[in-house]
């Protein structure tokens, strides 16, 4: 059980890092990566959600019962929905780093803090 | 007519898709492709409106273990603005966007934004909101930085930034949620949770969420984003993300998971009221001093959102009922005043207040339209505004909060402050020298105007005449579902979804 614990606990230490830099970071791309690592920490968390100690693979062949599996395996769904939001990351970050280019090529700079027209 | 609700996701998606490939055949196809489509969802719409409560199990598959499309009041009212308010900018576009020059990207990401807000209403099942979230916001994103000039990346870049944050917030909530019910199917997990003792883990997962859904519907102080990216965007966009995006993606998805997902808790209520109020007063006052006709609109989008959430927040039927009519009417006068903004630039290619003025004499209908859709934001009988607020003020009184009351009215005031200021700079006033050759802007860009302006009048005129009648076509079946998940732990929602044989 301990280990479940300071799994989750660093879990949400990764996400911590990922708000972290996107607040105090000023430049583009760490914002960026703070993003994804934030991104990347509740994907784990979903994981972690269905995961246990031991389990195999939840798939059902011939050699192991439904009721041996459903005592044995991982939950599957949380991973068929980590799956989707990982390919919606993908297209976030894509998005994200086309921006950054467009904005590098419009403002000379990745300081966020001189791109700064939009006042008011 | 079961299978009308996949139709309304999926015929714009695949038109997404066939617009840009058709575009490479002729480029003008794109219009007509992109018209046709919303055309055709606005008509689904509409034939929906009225019919019973229903459901669509995707691929078969029965609930809770497939997904499932739930057709309600809410979700019909909802689906109704969402596709109008799309044909009338699509139609705004057939002229305005000739300045752009990838006009069949425009209306590819048009379309895929709709399909995604189509489908947030439409989802029963959390993780599909998601997703069909993601698809509305990513799309919105790249549509509010299209121009690609210095200040729309800049507020494009902004916007995605809070948006993503606010995505994983939900995606955060839904992973809660599924962890402590085992399920992501929304009627699975309220019957799950009706029936099991309060849980600290979904007071987070609802702070979460409601963190998200905030962010996302921009009320303060989320709302830093959103007065950057709304006038930014070319102004049928600002039109769909002003007037329906964040109610869509923010309001409905935050009552709908609130209220008929996670049961009533009256803390996060509480805290509805509060961001509520703040957001109307804030929001006002903000707008009061700005210069900039779609910076100020954008502003007045905050202070209104606040007014919908507040009127929910308060949980009675009164509040729930005036919530909805103030959520249509913003709808309808915010996206005709971003419309109005956009044919002033079109035409004169400023949207500065400073720089405009006596535009009543050279661009009548817009000018009109523009009067018309002020007099309904602030709130001045016989326009649809006034009853709306009146109602949200009648409401909040009859609950007991009655400093809410007061707030809100002090709100519209200096709503009607802000919009006769707008009005004074730009419709009336004398035309500067520069101006004096500006046209009236081309029919399709008229006519959308026109249109929007005749329904808030109408709405106003019919609320006048037969409000009983009105409320109980339009307002009170919507009403009814989230009462049902406020009050009485979602129990027609359940059998409606999870009914025995479906």
């Amino acid at each position: 059980m301990i280990e479940y614990v300071s799994l989750y606990i660093l879990t949400m230490a990764l996400m911590g890092m990922g708000i972290y830099a996107l607040i105090a970071k000023r430049h583009i791309i760490k914002k960026i990566i703070g993003i994804v690592t934030m991104e990347y920490a509740i994907n784990l968390f979903l994981i972690l959600v269905g995961y246990r100690t031991d389990g195999i693979a939840p798939i059902q062949d011939s050699q192991i019962s439904a009721a041996e599996l459903a005592a044995r395996a991982v939950d599957p769904l949380p991973q068929a929905l980590v799956l989707t939001s990982i390919v919606i990351g993908l297209g976030t970050l894509a998005l994200m780093a086309s921006l950054a280019i467009k904005l590098y090529e419009k403002y000379k700079t990745f300081d966020m803090s001189e791109i700064n027209r939009l006042r008011g | 007519m079961n299978h009308a609700l996949p139709l309304l996701v999926g015929i714009p998606l695949g038109m997404a898709i066939l617009t840009l490939l058709l575009s490479k055949v002729s480029a003008r196809i794109a219009d007509f492709t992109a018209f046709i489509t919303v055309a055709v969802t606005t008509v689904i719409a509409f034939m929906l409106m009225g019919s019973p409560v229903h459901t669509y199990w995707m691929g078969n598959w029965f609930p809770p273990f497939g997904i499932v499309l739930v057709y309600d009041g809410l979700s019909g009212l909802m689906l109704l603005i969402i596709n109008l308010i799309g044909l009338l900018s699509i139609i705004y576009s057939f002229s305005y966007m000739e300045k752009y020059t990838a006009k069949p990207k425009f209306y590819s990401l048009f379309l895929l934004m709709l399909a995604g807000m189509n489908g947030v209403v439409l989802t029963g099942d959390l993780f599909n909101l998601f997703v069909f979230l993601e698809m509305a916001s990513l799309a919105s994103y790249a549509l509010v930085g299209f121009g690609v000039e210095h200040q729309e990346l800049e507020a494009s870049f902004k916007y995605l930034i809070l948006g993503t944050v606010a995505s994983t917030m939900i995606l955060l909530g839904i992973a809660l949620t599924y962890s402590m019910t085992g399920s992501v199917n929304m009627a699975d997990v309220a019957s799950t949770l009706s029936a099991m003792p309060a849980k600290t883990t979904i007071a987070f997962a609802a702070g979460v969420f409601l963190m998200g859904f905030s962010l996302k519907s921009g009320l303060v102080p989320f709302h830093a984003w959103l007065p950057d990216a709304h006038p930014s965007a070319p102004a049928p966009i600002s039109a769909m993300l002003s007037g329906v995006l964040i109610k869509a993606l923010g309001v409905y998805a935050m009552v709908r998971v609130m209220f008929n997902v996670l049961g009533a808790m009256p803390i996060y209520q509480d805290i509805m009221l509060v961001l509520g109020g703040i957001s109307m007063i804030v929001g006002v006052l903000l707008a009061v001093g700005q210069y900039d006709l779609k910076r100020q609109f954008a502003y007045h989008s905050v202070s209104q959102l606040g007014y919908i959430v507040l009127a929910l927040g308060l949980g009675t039927n009164l509040g729930m009922i005036a919530g909805i009519f103030h959520l249509i009417n913003h709808s309808l006068f915010k996206s005709l005043l971003f419309l109005t903004s956009g044919a002033f630039e079109h035409a004169t290619g400023t949207k500065s207040m400073k720089k405009l003025g006596g535009m009543g004499q050279l661009m009548p209908v817009t000018s009109t339209s523009m009067v018309i859709g002020s007099v309904s934001i602030s709130g001045i009988p016989p326009f649809n505004g006034f009853f709306s607020k009146l109602l949200i003020i009648i409401a909040c009184i009859a609950s007991g909060h009655i400093f809410l009351g007061v707030l809100a009215s002090i709100a519209s005031v200096l709503t009607l402050l802000s919009f006769t200021k707008a009005m004074r700079f730009s419709v009336f006033g004398e035309i500067p020298e520069k101006l004096a050759n500006s046209k009236e802007v081309p029919f399709p860009m008229a006519f959308s105007m026109i249109f929007l302006a005749v329904i808030c009048l109408g709405v106003g005129i019919a609320y006048l005449v037969a409000g009983p009648t009105f409320t109980d076509i339009f307002l009170q079946p919507a009403a009814d579902v989230l009462m049902d998940g406020l009050h009485n732990n979602s129990v027609n929602y359940i059998t409606t979804v999870l009914g025995i044989g479906g």
